[in-house]
């Protein structure tokens, strides 16, 4: 009986110094993420602002034939689906690369962060100077012949920002990665070197396996970016721009200018159950693979 | 003798590839720095097609658009209008200023409390907590843009500064990040500061805290871009229009103001770029050990 009021008393004590710590967090993290995602979950099952009616998933069926969200979650998912992989595997190339102990590293490091400094303003126009119709990427094509396109209004409008993207997030990611390679055990390397390993064994069965928390890291990173984006994306084209750069993002703010908190909310909905079990299989993928390196 | 001629070329070959991609990565920054040394009526000749939608078919301006890097005569009458002739640009600036660093310093307070409660003790439910904040952390903007309205109504802080810097402090990031980085420091630091009769907030103030300083360096730069880049939050937030912070101000520049454009970006781009240079060494070393998602 003692010794269980003894164990008892130790959690509580656990629980009450553990809540001084992590309490406050907690406390906003409920105030201002929590509830909010928690009414989001409530309109998305009601009728309407006005007549609060349980609907059950009407609103999300209705979504889910919407024309409109069908197109962006196409391009959400292209843009996410190419540039976060890109992303991935570019910077940690690029981290290779500054490995090969070339000159002037930690020079070349800086200039490839320098991108995260510049404020959105100046990307854009710089984005507008090297895209637009008559501008800059164009009189250089056409000095080979090719046609004049008018980049955000086409069908290359994704390369565009995926081009947008990568430049703004690489270096950061390349960041990572150098961090990681420096922090795998030399003598493993030495000892695959003498043992005569080449150098693609060395990369695939030591160096990725160090690196795979890394690349999850990296990874998750990148997913949050690529949402970013959506704010260079919505300076340079507006409320409705070429159809190949509607994103979900779009659909959800012209859903809040047209005060349909419903549509707003289902598809918020939505997009939080594919993060969960994306971010899910992330994990479990980690866990097959970083197991033996972990600690 | 071939075998280090072959891999002096192959470094060769990665310079130049490194070199070219750097010159790609700093081109915009170095497009800002040297443009806002030119007059204003230069940069309308250059880039006054981007805006030709807005003014419409104004003579003087050239027919293409003109990437110039070198001013034709250096002149400092951008900065001359942003700083002393346009009251707006450093009110605007001020207020970016007292949203941002209380913004940087709450959240770096409450995070690096809660990481230590998140490491100091672990279980089922806590861990569960964290994998929560880290699904609200991926959450887009645009999802909880209705109900964080309503949570700042509820609370009377909409349209004041505070509905910008209380979800600040609390956002789920910097946890996130911290939390990783505290799991890496060795327990038995912690057990022997017990067994001297350190409390739990003298482990975490003397022991914890000393440790992440070069991740909280770090955090704080990744939190500072971030809100100083802010659009959508003073946006919806803050719809007084002289609270509104320098970004959203920068990004609805148009065809009238192009001419100051580019010295405002460059004033804007100073505190970020001196946070870095400051800091940039903490950069590298302080996500060395947050590899690890799931730490």
């Amino acid at each position: 009986m003692r010794n269980f009021w003894k164990k008892a008393n130790a959690k509580v004590s656990d629980f009450l110094a553990s809540m001084c710590f992590s309490g406050p967090s907690f406390l906003g993290m409920a105030i201002f993420y929590v509830i909010p995602f928690g009414v989001v979950i409530y309109y998305s099952f009601i009728a309407g602002a006005v007549d609060s009616s349980f609907v059950g998933l009407k609103n999300y069926i209705s979504v889910l034939n919407n024309g409109a969200f069908k197109i962006a979650v196409k391009n959400t998912a292209m843009f996410s689906g190419i540039a976060v992989p890109l992303a991935v595997v570019l910077s940690l190339l690029m981290a290779l690369m500054l490995e090969c102990r070339i000159p002037a590293k930690s020079q070349f490091r800086s200039f490839f962060l320098s991108p995260m400094m510049v404020p959105i303003a100046s990307i854009i126009l710089v984005w507008q100077v090297l895209f637009h119709s008559n501008g800059v990427v164009n009189e250089f094509l056409m000095v080979f012949g090719a046609d004049k396109i008018d980049w955000l209004k086409s069908d290359y409008c994704m390369v565009v920002i995926i081009l947008l993207f990568l430049w703004k997030n690489l270096g950061y990611n390349m960041i990572l990665f150098m961090a990681a390679l420096n922090n795998i055990p030399k003598t493993l390397l030495e000892m695959a070197e003498v043992e005569g390993a080449s150098a693609a064994y060395q990369f695939f069965h030591i160096k990725l396996r160090y690196l795979s928390p890394t690349v999850l890291f990296v990874t998750i990173l990148s997913i949050i970016n690529s949402f970013k984006v959506f704010r260079e994306i919505y300076l340079l084209t507006g409320n409705y721009p070429y159809d190949g750069l509607y994103m979900l993002q779009h659909f959800m703010n012209n859903m809040f200018s047209k005060l349909n908190y419903q549509a707003l909310s289902a598809a918020a909905i939505l997009l939080a159950l594919f993060i969960i079990v994306l971010i899910a299989i992330l994990f479990a993928v980690e866990n097959v693979f970083g197991k033996d390196v972990e600690g | 003798m071939r075998h280090r001629k072959k891999r002096y070329f192959s470094r060769g070959v990665l310079t130049v590839l490194a070199a070219v991609l750097a010159l790609m990565f700093v081109m915009p920054t170095l497009l800002t720095i040297t443009n806002s040394f030119m007059t204003q009526s230069e940069i309308t000749a250059n880039y006054g097609q981007v805006f030709q939608n807005a003014a419409n078919g104004t003579s003087y301006i050239k027919d293409t658009i003109n990437l110039k890097f070198i001013p034709d005569k250096v002149s400092f009458s951008q900065y001359f209008t942003v700083l002393l002739k346009s009251p707006d640009f450093l009110y605007k600036f001020w207020n970016s200023v007292i949203l941002v660093v209380p913004i940087v310093l709450a959240q770096l307070l409450v995070a690096s409390i809660a990481a230590y409660g998140f490491t100091r003790w672990r279980g089922k439910v806590r861990d569960s907590i964290f994998f929560f904040y880290v699904i609200l952390m991926l959450m887009p903007y645009q999802v909880t843009l209705v109900p964080n309205y309503l949570v700042s109504d509820w609370l009377g802080i909409l349209d004041t500064r505070w509905a910008i810097i209380l979800p600040g402090a609390f956002a789920p990031f910097s946890v996130f990040l911290l939390t990783k980085f505290m799991r890496r420091i060795p327990a038995s630091l912690i057990e022997a500061a017990k067994l001297d009769g350190a409390g739990e907030w003298r482990i975490f103030w003397n022991i914890c805290l000393p440790q992440c300083r070069s991740a909280l360096y770090s955090i704080a730069i990744l939190v500072f871009i971030d809100y100083w880049n802010m659009v959508e939050q003073p946006l919806i937030l803050l719809p007084s229009a002289d609270m509104q912070p320098l970004s959203v101000y920068l990004s609805t520049i148009n065809a009238g103001e192009i001419g100051i454009a580019f010295a405002a970006a460059v004033v804007y781009m100073i505190p970020g770029l001196l946070l870095f240079l400051h800091g940039e060494a903490y950069l590298v070393e302080g996500i060395a050990y947050s590899g690890s998602v799931k730490g």
